[in-house]
Order: structure tokens, then sequence, then C-alpha cells
């Protein structure tokens, strides 16, 4: 063996050991890698030793050749190390491609029904401007439902809302409320002015369906009594729940209406989609109801409300037919 | 009530247009429900035309050259009419006018009219016949109008009626006739009303020598007026009062019973003329009715009556039910001679209540029952004397039989102040406002200190406080400037209602897991229960006595069977998980503390159907026991509740396959399971199954109230959790929740979770295999792994001994 061996198998030997550097992939492969070239019996080492059968003077020049193979691939090694640290860690070449477009994975979407969504947002305008919501029973007594409202027995009134009774016996006269005012009653008896309520609930009148007409239907009733409220606070106060309800800018309309326990009374329209509709009866608490529950009528007024909320949401949402509100069809309330 | 726009002019001058007049109304209180047009035909291009010169036809003898003057200019027409002169303002069509075809076989078909030439001479119109114009059959005459209608004018307006159809609030009895209507339209257009005249001729007889009336019961009758006319001819009524009544819907019936009508329909007072011949003696008593006393009325219907009922009578016999409808004993008849014309006030409830007793609405009865004032039933028997006389002839008696209660006071003044408009409106209105809108409506007014005393008329007795004017003002002036203003005074404390808000947690709750909210009726079937495997049901269920239909007939004691019948019929329809639920009262028997039903707040959901929309990436798997339990555990977590699931028996949920939840230990608020599939069936014969569940709200609302809030932060601990697995194998009867239990026993143990459930090849037969995850933990130190082996060890020595466990191999 002459030097010129030496240094051919040295070029050998850096070719073959970077070209398998190159292929190793992973610690381990480096590993073996390391101990096959670099290691104490590696092929780098062998050659090492092999430089003693060499003439001193080739032997310095292979031994140079040799020394400079071993920073190559010491540094070679570092770079290599490096190189599978970094693409052992995660990384988005290991992320297949998918195809976007198929279906996620979802969560059932839920439901409020549309009746309490609206209610709730109706309870919440008032329940802002200072109105407690309070409730009451379904099956109430008559004096509650009517007497006591200014509608006595036998009195035309009644006709406008035809009860459905649990019990005619004179004794102990029980009926399915018609509407939810009984509460305004139940609160006065209990309570001094100031009174702001909000009574919300399910009444009931023996009428025949259609359209517009259900003999089942939520309600909404406000009572505001206390010095001073007046007609004009009544305005003030539908107004701000217009506009929270159907929108900034919205205009209220009254018009002179009757009912039995307010005096005066209004019907209340708000301009929509260009048309005044109907959305409530108001009015100035009648005298004779706060003098049953022992009010001194000089001293308080009051202002009453009262709407339905399936007719809002109605109006709110362009539902064609107050009936879809109790049939609990999915493809109804699932747009909600 | 049906309002014809002809007959209102009689009383006021009306010069808006006919929307304008309703809306104006409508904003008043009177709302105009609809508004009905004779003739059918629009009549556009139709108006008043003045003929200026009237020449023959140089080539037909039957025709005439017309010039007309249309008010756009001169026109010339053909017209074969025989009465056509000049001076006559007539109904000029010009060219695209419709109108009916007079020469066509069908009766309503129209035509364009277009420019022609008439026998060589060229028409730029037509002057039209009634029947033309759609409003009668002839057609063998022009129609003339009057000398005064404007030339160019739309014809429309001149020749159509229009009939208002009001909706009256009931306390507006003085507009159920036409004249209470002329007045409103009179203060709300500044027109002046004209009142129609109330006088008559009389002959010399005292109405006292030739009848009697006698008031037994002036409470119930508090005025009673009669007057007698005597040779009357009974005869169909002149075409003006047929007209009149057939505009408003009513059917002519004879000239004296027709004027009684036309009174009631114009003051809104009725009236009833008996034959006064036909009367025993005749004497009218006004008395109540003996019970069982009986009375065929003017329909034919042979009546039974109690002492409730206050009865027109003669000495022998009713002869008509006060103030509802006579008898058909002494109807007017074509041989009637002589009329004794009744007009009285009664008693509004009394009215009422017998006629919804008998079941008899009737015109009269209708206004009755709002209670008249007594000054409109003389002002009533004037004016009927007037028109009987008009249109039946015969001879009126001198006088008039007047029976008035003296105790009945009514209230004839009400004082108004300025102070209470003010209070009441938010607003002062002015002395003139005030003045003249009362004035206009017919109130007389007179200055007060600080106000007006104001009298109250005779067909207003709605009116009876300030309040009441107030309205009257509000609503003539209109409330369009009445200010918005905020309420001033205090806010009310605002007290939280425990009950709304625990509902509206639970609500929430089951929306935000994907249920959609149902509301159903709260009155159901009888025997829908049953459906449901409840066969007695007790208590007996609440009833309602007057029901809308069968099917809502009862109110619900349970929203379990309107619940599934909800999800079967979606399933119908629905291709996808059906998860419903209802937050609604049931209602029981017993009474509460006030004496009426209980009513317990309930959150019933119902999941049928696959647990999940059908997707790539997963089988359709279908709703189980463990959904609803996951979702009543979500919903107790929410409300930071700890409960309990022990095996149930139930007639709704499948054995086996139910659990009833029970809250601090002891009591139950609830249950859920599998519906039974034979029950599940009547609702939904297609599909697999259904599992319930339903929370008492009643029931969580006593447990947590008075609890502390159990929303308050808690410091964590900073040591970690060491976890470690167990798998045993136990015997398959032994539940599950009582590996648990033992494992937290042990203070080390923070929580267990099960995340593998297997029986089968492996696992002894009678045995399963249960994988727990336990999570140790100290709130003072790091766990070291040999206390945490020492934990593990004791656990499975306990579970080994208590339960029989071993571990998996």
């Amino acid at each position: 063996m002459n030097r010129d061996d030496t240094l051919e198998s040295a070029r050998e030997l850096e070719r073959i050991s970077l070209s398998a550097l190159a292929a190793a992939g992973t610690e381990t492969e480096l590993e073996r890698w390391r101990i096959g070239y670099l290691g104490r019996r590696g092929a780098l080492s062998d050659q090492m030793r092999s430089l003693a059968k060499l003439h001193p003077e080739q032997r310095r020049v292979a031994g140079a050749r040799l020394n400079q193979l071993k920073s190559t691939l010491t540094q070679a090694f570092a770079d290599a190390r490096k190189r599978i640290g970094e693409e052992s860690m995660p990384s988005a070449k290991d992320i297949d491609a998918i195809d976007v477009t198929l279906p996620g994975r979802r969560i059932r979407l839920g439901g409020l029904h549309p009746s309490e969504a609206m209610m709730r947002e109706i309870l919440q305008a008032f329940n802002e401007m200072g109105f407690q919501t309070v409730e009451g029973p379904s099956v109430e007594f008559e004096k509650y439902n009517f007497d006591m409202l200014n509608v006595p027995a036998y009195h035309p009134a009644r006709d406008l809302q035809d009860t459905l009774w649990i019990d005619r016996s004179p004794q102990n006269r029980v009926l399915l409320r018609t509407q939810t005012s009984p509460m305004q009653i139940r609160t006065m008896e209990t309570q001094e002015p100031p009174v702001r309520i909000v009574s919300p609930g399910l009444c009931f009148r023996r009428e025949a369906t259609d359209t517009t007409h259900e003999w089942q239907f939520h309600q909404i009733e406000g009572l505001a009594v206390d010095e001073g409220v007046t007609m004009s606070d009544l305005k003030g106060t539908l107004y701000e729940f217009a506009r929270r309800i159907f929108g900034q800018r919205r205009k209220l309309r009254f018009r002179c209406d009757y009912f039995p326990f307010v005096e005066p009374g209004v019907d209340v329209s708000v301009d929509w989609k260009g048309k005044w509709v109907e959305i409530m009866g108001a009015g100035m608490v009648h005298p004779k109801v706060l003098e049953g529950v022992g009010y001194d009528t000089s001293r308080y007024t009051g202002f009453a409300f009262g709407m339905g909320p399936e007719r809002i949401a109605m109006l709110r949402y362009d539902i064609e037919d107050i009936r879809h509100f109790f049939s609990n069809d999915l493809r109804f309330l699932s747009q909600f | 009530m049906q309002v014809p726009l002809s007959w209102l002019r009689e009383y006021v001058d009306i010069k808006l247009d006919v929307d304008e007049l309703a809306h104006r109304l409508t904003m008043a209180g009177n709302e105009v429900d609809s508004i009905t047009r004779t003739g059918s035909l629009t009549l556009d291009r139709v108006t008043v035309g003045e003929v200026l010169e009237v020449s023959s036809h140089p080539n037909a003898d039957r025709l005439q050259i017309v010039r007309v003057n249309d008010g756009s200019g001169e026109q010339e027409a053909v017209c074969g009419a025989p009465n056509v002169a000049v001076g006559q303002r007539v109904a000029f069509a010009g060219i695209g006018a419709e109108l009916i075809d007079a020469y066509s076989d069908q009766p309503s078909k129209t035509k364009k009219l277009r420019k022609a030439r008439i026998r060589g001479i060229a028409s730029t119109g037509m002057i039209c016949s009634e029947k033309e114009l759609g409003i009668s059959e002839n057609h063998d005459e022009i129609l003339v109008l009057s000398e005064d209608a404007t030339v160019g004018a739309p014809v429309r307006d001149l020749i159509c009626d229009a009939v208002l159809d009001i909706e009256l609030t009931p306390n507006r009895p003085d507009c159920l006739g036409i004249v209470g209507v002329a007045r409103d339209v009179a203060a709300l257009t500044g027109e002046s009303l004209i009142e129609p005249p109330l006088d008559y001729e009389t002959d010399d007889t005292d109405v006292a020598s030739l009848a009697k009336v006698s008031v037994v019961d002036h409470d119930l009758a508090p005025r009673y007026m009669g007057a007698v006319i005597r040779g009357v001819s009974i005869a169909p009524s002149p075409d003006w009062l047929q007209q009149r009544l057939i505009a408003i819907g009513e059917r002519p019936i004879n000239n004296v019973v027709d004027a009684t009508n036309f009174v009631m329909f114009e003051l809104g007072q009725p009236l009833h003329a008996f034959d006064y011949d036909k009367v025993q003696d005749h004497h009218v008593i006004v008395r109540r009715a003996f019970d069982g006393e009986t009375l065929t009325t003017l329909d034919g219907v042979e009546r039974k009556l109690s002492s409730e009922s206050l009865l027109i009578a003669d000495p022998s016999r009713g002869i008509g039910l006060a103030g509802i409808m006579g008898g058909e004993n002494t109807e007017i008849s074509d041989e009637t001679v002589n009329v004794f014309l009744e007009a009285a006030n009664f008693n509004a409830e009394n009215n009422r209540r017998t006629a919804s007793m008998l079941g008899l609405r009737s015109e009269a009865t209708l206004r009755f029952e709002k209670g008249l004032l007594t000054g409109l039933t003389e002002i009533a028997i004037r004016r009927c004397l007037r028109i009987i006389s008009q249109v039946a002839g015969g001879s009126i008696t001198a006088g008039l039989i007047d029976a008035k209660d003296d105790r009945i006071a009514e209230q004839e003044e009400v004082d108004l102040s300025r102070e209470r408009i003010c209070q009441v409106m938010g607003i002062e209105y002015s002395s003139k406002d005030v003045e003249s809108t009362l004035d206009a409506l017919g109130f007389d007014t007179k200055p007060i200190a600080d106000g007006w005393r104001v009298k109250i008329p005779y067909w207003r007795p709605d009116i009876s406080i300030p309040e009441d004017l107030i309205e009257e003002l509000a609503r003539i002036i209109g409330y369009d400037d009445l200010p918005a203003t905020a309420l001033s005074g205090e806010i009310p404390a605002l007290k939280s209602s425990a009950s709304i808000e625990l509902r509206r947690k639970v609500v929430d709750a089951l929306v935000s897991q994907g249920f959609h909210q149902v509301v159903s009726y709260a009155a159901v079937a009888k025997g829908l229960d049953e459906k449901i495997g409840v066969d007695a049901p007790t208590p007996a269920p609440i009833t309602i006595e007057n029901p809308i239909s069968r099917d809502h007939s009862m109110l619900r004691r349970t929203l379990r069977p309107t619940l599934l019948e909800t999800a079967a019929r979606n399933t119908r329809t629905w291709r996808a998980p059906i998860a419903l639920f209802e937050s609604g009262k049931i209602f029981i028997p017993n009474r509460d503390e006030m004496g009426l039903p209980s009513e317990i707040e309930m959150v019933t959901g119902v999941f049928t159907g696959p647990r999940s929309n059908i997707h790539w990436d997963g089988d359709q798997v279908h709703f189980d026991f463990f959904d609803a339990k996951g979702a009543v555990e979500h919903v107790l977590d929410k409300i930071a509740l700890d409960a309990d699931f022990s095996p149930f028996s139930d007639p709704l949920y499948a054995p086996g396959a139910a659990a009833q939840i029970f809250a601090a230990k002891r009591f139950a608020i609830g249950s859920l399971g599998v519906v039974k599939p034979e029950i599940w069936s009547k609702f939904d014969p297609e599909t697999a199954g259904a599992v319930l569940f339903e929370i008492d709200l009643n029931m969580l609302e006593k447990l947590l109230d008075g609890r502390e809030r159990g929303d308050s932060y808690k410091p964590f601990s900073r040591y970690p959790d060491a976890h470690r697995d167990l798998a045993l194998v136990m015997e398959r009867s032994i539940p599950v929740e009582s590996a648990i239990n033992i494992c937290r026993q042990n203070r080390l143990i923070k929580s267990v979770a099960v995340f593998d459930l297997y029986a089968g090849s492996g696992v002894p037969a009678g045995q399963k295999s249960v994988a727990l995850r336990l999570v140790y933990h100290s709130r003072s130190r790091t766990l070291t792994s040999d206390m945490v082996a020492r934990a593990e060890s004791q656990i499975i020595v306990q579970l080994q001994n208590e339960l029989g466990a071993t571990l998996r191999q």
C-alpha cells in the first residue's frame, strides 16, 4: 500500500460515509453510522491505524488527509444530528391533505320556543325600565280575572273575552284566566305604590281558532302605579319598548279603544313595513280598579298595557298562522 | 253595526271621502272593520255632465245628438233615451270608461267604451243609464242627477252608497244608533248635527182613557212609556223606509214594525208595537214572570220563563219578553187597526241575564244590556210616533203614558278639573279645546272653579267619572300630539324571582344541549293519560265545564303524553335527531292555600330517533337511556345540585330501564327511562323508541331555596394529580356505582371515571369487566408513588371484600 492508495481510500471513505449519513433518517441510524465510521472500531479508525504501515514522509501527507476527513465527518455528523432532530419535531409535513368540503362534526342546535324567545326579549325591555316580572296562577278566581278589573258579572264587556270555566257554582267561581291582568290585582293587594310590574303567562279564551286567533296564547301585562304616572308616560314607556323590539325610529300610534279596566283606553299600533299594525291595548288604570285594592285615587294614577307575544312574534318573523305556535312542528321550531 | 253613508248623511254633512271618514272614526274609538260599497264598478272616467244641446240624428229617427260639457270641455254623444233634455246633469262616460254591457245576455258583463261612429255621427262618450252604471236594471232612460251636482265631479260618490261596518265597543250604546255615529262624525269634522225631528200631531183623546200601564217591578223597568195610535193602515213600508232597513241588513216587515226598527237603528232605543185590540183590558202590566210561565215569542218559539225574567203582560197572560222580543199573541198583523206603542228602559243586567238564559240575543237586548238612560225613552217614542204617522197614518192620542220610578236617580253631572286632566294625561288642554270638544259631542259645560261642571246627555250612559270625559277629549283631539315621557318616580326595588330564574337556567341548559322547546295546549283530551299506562287517574283531573272541544276538555296532569305525541308527529317529517322538551304547568286538583288547584312547574324532555344526523364519519346510533341521563346530569350540573339515580318502576318506563332522581338522598325530583315499546308504538308504530325524562321544578326550587349560593369560587390545589387505572371483574348484577362509591371513600381519591365496560368472551359468564380511572390527589402535598400505591391496594382489598371484585389479569 502506498500513499496514493491511502489518499484514494480516504476519498472513497468520505464519499461513502457522507452518502450513508445523508440516508440516515433517525437517531438510531445516525448512531449506527457514528459507530461505523467515527467509532473506535470504525472505518476512519481503521484507516488511521493503517498509516503505521507507510513511509514517514508519506504518512505525514496521508495523516493530514485523514485528520481533515475526520473533522469533515464530525462536522457532517453534527449537522446530520441537527437535521434529524428537527425532522423528528411535529411538522405540517406530517398532516395528510384532507377534503375540506366534507361536512364537519356538529353539536345539535337547540332552540327556545319562539313564544318564549319573544317573551324574554319583551320582558327584558321592561325589566330594564324597572318593571318586575311577576307570575300567577292560570286557574284563577273570577273576581281577579273580571270583577276587580271593573268587569262585573253580566257586564257586556265580558263578551270581549269568552271564558273557559272550571267551576261555575255561585260560591266558588273559578276559570282559566282570559288575561294575565289578575296579577295587577294580586300585586296591588299586597303592595303599596310605587308598583311597576310585567306579568307573562298563558291565557285561555273560548274562541274559534283561525290564522290569527288561538284559544290558548301568551300574554304580557304591564302595570305602573305611582304619584304622577300619566298617559304621556305610557306613551314614552311604550315608545322605548317598540324601539327595542321593532327597531330604532319606529313610531307608535294611539287610538281610542275600550277596555273596562282602563280609562282612557287606547289601542297601540306600530309602524311596521309601511303600515300601522295594532300590537297592544293600554290605558290609564280605571279609578274603580285602584279603589278596589284600596289605593287613594286622588293621589295615585297608573297605566296598564297588555300584549300577545305570539302576535308580536308573527310580525317580527313574518309568521302567517298563529296555529304554528302550539303545533310544535320542528320544521317551524327549528327556524328560531 | 252597519252604518250606510246615505243614512248617516241625514244627520251630518260629510265632505270627507269614505276612507278618510272611516280612519277618523277608527282613531276616535269606533273601529271601522270594513267598507262595503254598492255598485260593482269603479266608474273611473264617469263624470257629471251638463246637457248643452239636443238635436235629432240625421240618419236615425229614434236617436239624438247631444252636446255635453263634462267639465273638461264639450263632448258629443249619440243618445237614444227619450228623457234627455237640455240643462240636465247626467252621468257622462268618457272614452275608456268601463260600464255594464246593457245588451249582453250575461248580467254583469262589462265593456270598455270606445270611440265610435253611430250611423255616421262620431261620439266621444256616452250618457249612461242606471243599468250601465251598475246600480239598477233600468235601461229605458238615462240617469238624471240632481241639479246642483258639480259638473266634472266623479259620479261614483253621487250614486253609490258605502256601508261602514263599525265594530262597536261595549261602552258606546249610543253608536248602536246612526245618530250616535253622526254625532261623533260631527265632532270629528267640525260639522253640526242635524237632529231628527220629533214633532207629530195628536187627536183630542187622552191616552190615559184608552190604555193603562202598571209597573210592578220598577227596579227592572225604571221607565215605561206608552202611546196609542188608532186607525193605522198596515201595509208594506214606503221605499225610503224599506231601503233604509235593507241597507243595514234588516228585513222589512210592515210599516208599523219597520217604524219601530227604524227608530231603534236611528237612536239606539228599542221599541215595541202591540196590537192594541189584543191586549186584554188595554192594560199593560210589567212584572216578573212566574216560575214556569211560558210565552211564545215572535219567532214562534215557546219560551219557558222564571221569576228572573221581566215580562210584559196583560191581566191574563204574557204578551212580550221585556226588552228582548215581543209575544206572538199581540203581534202587529195585516188586520191590526190600533197600535199600542211601547218605549221603555229596562235594567241592563237583568236583560242580559234573561237573554243569555234563553239564548236569545236580539237587536233589542244588544242595546238594553249596555244600560240606556231614561231620557232616551221619551225621545225615541216621540220620534217613532212621528214616523208611524208618516208611514202608516192613524191618529195619535194626546199625551204619553209615562211610568217612571221616582227612586231612580241617574247621575246628571260630572265635575272635570284642569288638574285631573293634567294628572291623567300629563298635558293640559286649553279651555277652548275642552269646551268646544265637549260641546260638539253634545255635553253642556259650565265653568266652575278650576274646571267645568259637565252635563251628561241622555244618550251617553257610559259617562260617569272625570276620566270618562278626559277620554272624550283625548279621542276627539287625538293622541298624536301627546308627548312621550319617561316614568319619573322612584323605581321600585326589584326582587329576583327564584322560580323564574331557576326555570330559565334549566331551559337554557336544555337548549344548549340541542333540545328544541315546545309549548303544548294545557287542556287535553280525557283519556289521554290512559294512553301512557295510567289506568285509574287519581286524583280525578280538573275538567273544563264548557270546553272548546273534546280534545281539550281537561287540564293536563302530566306533560308526558302530549310530549310523546309531539315527538311521534315529528318523526314523520323530521329525519334527524328529535330532542324536545316542554317547560310548563301541570294541574293537580288538591286545593292550595288560596283555594285553587295546585299548579306545578314541570320540565319534561324526550329523545327519539338517531342521536346524530347522518354523517360520513360515523354510524347513526339511536338515543338511549344514557342520553336522557346525561341531559339530566348536565341540567343538575348547571344548577350545582348533586343527585342520585336509583332503579325505578313506573307505568310509562320499561322495567329495568328507568331511574328515579333523588336530590339530597331523599327528595324525588324527577325520573327518566326508556318508554315502554308497547306505549311508544301507540304514538308511533314506525320508529324504534323513545327515552323520556322529567324534572319537577317546584321540588327543585324548594331544595334550592335557602341553600347557600353554590356558585362562589373555591381556590384550587397547586399539587399535581396522580392517575391510576383499575380493571375489575365483578358480578354483572352489581351496579358500577357501588365500586365507584368504594373508591370515593378513600380520602386521596379526587374523582373516578368509568372508561370501559365489557362482558363476553374472556370474562367469566355472569361477570363484567369494568375499567376505572382513579385520580388521586392531596390538597397538602405532592403524592409519592408509595402513597398512591398504598391507597390503591387499600381500595383493591375493599373492592374484593365488599363486592367480590377482582383485578382483571
